[in-house]
């Protein structure tokens, strides 16, 4: 168990939500690609709102 | 040398540099205080097992499909640069104490003095395990920058390059001054390397999810000054303490 929580931490670190967050904005586009040439749009606009949410979060505990 | 090309030397460079002169403060309080072969024992041997993690990792990952590639690279990259971007920003906005190499110095150094050794052949093991450890964990992050950049544009010996070039100009200014290198700006190196490993992870993810960008290759260069800005707008956001006082 120690290699996987090891392993987690090293790239997750201390904030799931925003790898969370990366892989269902990735999950989006993808379900969107075929249907829409915007589909490029989904990750930059996850990208700067999960940036947002989690200096927000940051903040906070600070 | 294409503009993807010289992003990626430039983010692996930048990466490596902060994450050495790191490891080069570990290094040189252990090796000052104790024993320097014993500290450079452990840094070869760190070095020989993340040359061989970029051998044995590189290969099989340059074999993938390309997309799957793109996918799995891009989300790696956007966690890790995120990851980076957010302590950079909240030590910007002084929210987070900035990381003092001197200060790290002084307790690597203190702790070297107060530790017991054992000597094997010679070595003392505590020396050996302290800097074979500071320069592995340092370097794992930058392996996968290296991995990830270079398979992606299958340019592994251009990353592994800049990589070198990096921890080349960093041991000789470790080497010239003779102390923990103080002066570096390290947060506003985190920042843009933030910044380059989530736009190119953010294009790459796209792409690899089955997304076609306006311009190709040609977005990068929107998507980088693009998130610059925004976070230079965050450190403004969190400097104004609006946040803080929201949750106060």
């Amino acid at each position: 168990m120690k290699p996987l929580r090891s392993a987690w931490e090293f790239v997750v670190g201390d904030d799931w939500q925003t790898a969370l967050g990366v892989v269902l904005a990735l999950g989006v586009t993808g379900a969107i690609a075929d249907s829409t040439g915007a589909a490029w749009v989904v990750m930059p606009l996850a990208v700067l709102a999960l940036l947002a949410l989690s200096l927000r979060r940051a903040a906070r505990r600070a | 040398m294409s503009g993807t090309e010289v992003g990626l030397a430039l983010s692996v460079l930048l990466a490596c540099a902060v994450e050495a002169v790191e490891a080069l403060t570990i290094v040189l309080a252990v090796g000052t205080t104790r024993s320097w072969r014993s500290a450079l024992y452990g840094v070869g041997a760190a070095v020989v097992a993340l040359a061989a993690l970029v051998g044995a990792l590189g290969p099989a990952l340059t074999s993938m499909p390309i997309d799957t590639l793109r996918l799995v690279v891009g989300g790696l990259l956007i966690v890790f640069g995120l990851q980076w971007l957010r302590k950079a920003v909240l030590r910007a906005a002084g929210l987070k104490a900035l990381h003092d190499e001197k200060a790290a110095f002084a307790a690597q150094t203190a702790a070297a003095r107060d530790a017991q050794g054992r000597l094997m052949r010679g070595i003392d093991t505590y020396s050996f395990v302290i800097s074979f450890k500071g320069v592995l964990l340092e370097g794992l992050e930058v392996v996968v920058i290296v991995l990830t950049f270079g398979a992606n544009q299958h340019k592994l010996g251009l990353a592994a390059a800049a990589a070198g070039v990096a921890v080349a100009l960093v041991v000789l200014a470790g080497f010239a001054v003779r102390a923990p290198l103080a002066r570096v700006p390290e947060n506003a190196m985190k920042f843009a390397v933030g910044v380059m490993l989530t736009s190119f992870g953010t294009f790459w993810g796209a792409e690899g999810a089955g997304a076609s960008w306006p311009g190709n290759d040609a977005a990068l260069l929107v998507i980088i000054p693009v998130l610059a800005l925004a976070a230079i707008g965050m450190v403004m956001w969190l400097r104004g303490g609006a946040v803080v006082e929201e949750a106060a």
